[in-house]
């Protein structure tokens, strides 16, 4: 198979390079840090008409929005934290471990609470029937996983390093590696979803969804650290990841409730 | 000491196959005693629908009572736990068979509604309240939330409740940000 000839209409990494440069420039001369990724991020093209063009609004939560779904052993299958033995076969690719903890503003573990995540591949294909990629699918690895943190908010899952994969941002636009995470604090207010990353990847300063964060220390907060401790002898190779949540809201008083 | 948080990123375009589960929109099965559809349609600036957007909603029960119960993947048909979740169809369009929320505390009944999308780079919150009743005064929200109020108002209808979601431009919905969620 040969790569497919990139159409004309897409603009250059150049151009988009530019973009993300002046971005940051403008960025490091207001002197205001921004931990979270702006919403109005031009280099990312299709948040163009996805993102509000108004502040968003003041809200104190109240009711609900102080309390959290709850989620159970019902909820989950503890074979679902294993991407590798899913469909009854081997993957093929580099076995991983991911680990880490739940914790929130005041650095409290968030605890039996519900971690779920989806990713590509090794080859950098999603099982998505819109993931038109020219990599090959592998029959023995659905990615994706689920799992509740344990009392100290800790997580692991076993899985494949997924590969890094082309998009239509631009030409030869390329997502670096990454792992999506979707989380739930102990307030409704916590709710995120997110993406995880790799050390050391090359695509990190060319990827519009990376870049949209303009803090390069909260940019950091993505990306895993190899952990030596977390490799498995002869088995597996480990990464762990902390995940920090906003709040919380609720007094402690209110949390003894729960 | 508080810590920095994390930072989000958008949900992309193949959390299809990762975050929809059988029953994730139905809270109570369709047809259920005191069972309502809460529906909308999610729009982009443009006002073309958007088909790869996902919305979760967690609410009280028709009581008020604020629930603590597992079984939300798993649903057995008569637990209510709060929580919903729905991906949006080729059309836009998203539903929930629910229940009607009740007052919390004294407050405005609502649903608390957060919005993922492919092209949206972090969650957005909102509140979809329930049309007021008759003599309901505004709370402090919806007030001030001026002209754009409205955009916060469940509409009736003959399911249950319309709660349409305009990310950009005309009647662009009110979304919400909590104390802590811009590091301050
Ligand atoms: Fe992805």
């Amino acid at each position: 198979m040969t790569a497919p000839p990139p159409p004309a209409e897409l603009e250059p990494q150049e151009t988009l390079s530019a973009e993300m440069a002046a971005l940051r420039d403008a960025y490091e001369h207001t002197g205001v840090e921004e931990t979270q990724p702006r919403l109005d991020y031009p280099p990312y093209r299709s948040s163009r008409l996805r993102h509000p063009t108004k502040d968003l609004h003041h809200a104190d939560p109240e009711g609900v929005e102080l309390w959290a779904p709850c989620f159970g052993e019902r909820d989950i299958d503890p074979l679902e934290a294993d991407l590798t033995i899913q469909d009854g076969g081997e993957p093929i690719g580099e076995r991983t471990v991911v680990t880490g903890r739940v914790v929130d503003g005041e650095g409290r573990p968030v605890r039996r609470q519900l971690v779920e995540i989806w990713q590509a591949n090794a080859g950098g294909r999603y099982i998505h029937k819109r993931d038109q990629h020219p990599a090959p699918l592998d029959p023995h690895f659905t990615g994706v996983g689920r799992c509740l943190t344990d009392d100290d908010g800790g997580y692991r899952f076993t899985t494949i390093k997924p590969g890094p994969y082309p998009w239509r941002n631009h030409r030869n636009a390329w997502r670096p590696a990454h792992i999506h995470f979707s989380l739930f604090g102990s307030e409704f207010t916590q709710r995120i979803v997110t993406q995880m990353y790799f050390p050391g990847d090359p695509l990190f300063g060319l990827d519009p969804i990376y870049q949209s964060i303009l803090d390069p220390k909260a940019r950091e907060r993505l990306v895993a650290a190899y952990d030596h401790d977390v490799t498995q002898h002869e088995w597996a190779t480990g990464y762990r990841w902390d995940i920090v949540l906003t709040g919380p809201h609720r007094t402690p008083a209110e949390q003894e409730d729960a | 000491m508080t810590r920095s948080a994390t930072p989000g990123q958008t949900v992309g375009p193949f959390f299809h196959y990762a975050l929809p589960y059988p029953g994730d929109r139905e809270l109570v099965p369709p047809g259920t005693a005191g069972a309502v559809l809460l529906h909308g349609t999610v729009r982009d600036g443009d006002g073309a629908a958007i088909p790869d957007a996902l919305l979760e909603i967690w609410q009280a029960d028709p009581d008020g009572r604020v629930l603590q119960r597992a079984g939300s993947l798993r649903r057995d048909g008569f637990t209510f736990t709060g929580f919903g979740r729905a991906a949006t169809d080729a059309s836009g369009r998203y539903s929930f068979s629910t229940l009607v929320p009740g007052a919390v505390e004294g407050g405005l009944p609502f649903f608390a509604v957060t919005v993922f999308a492919r092209g949206l780079l972090n969650r957005l919150f909102t509140r979809a309240y329930l049309p007021l009743a008759d003599g309901a005064e505004p709370d402090a929200l919806l007030r001030s939330a001026g002209d754009r109020a409205g955009t916060l108002l469940c509409v009736a209808d003959d399911h249950g409740f319309r709660f349409d979601v305009h990310l950009q431009g005309d009647g662009e919905t009110v979304f919400l940000s909590y104390p802590g969620h811009r590091g301050d």
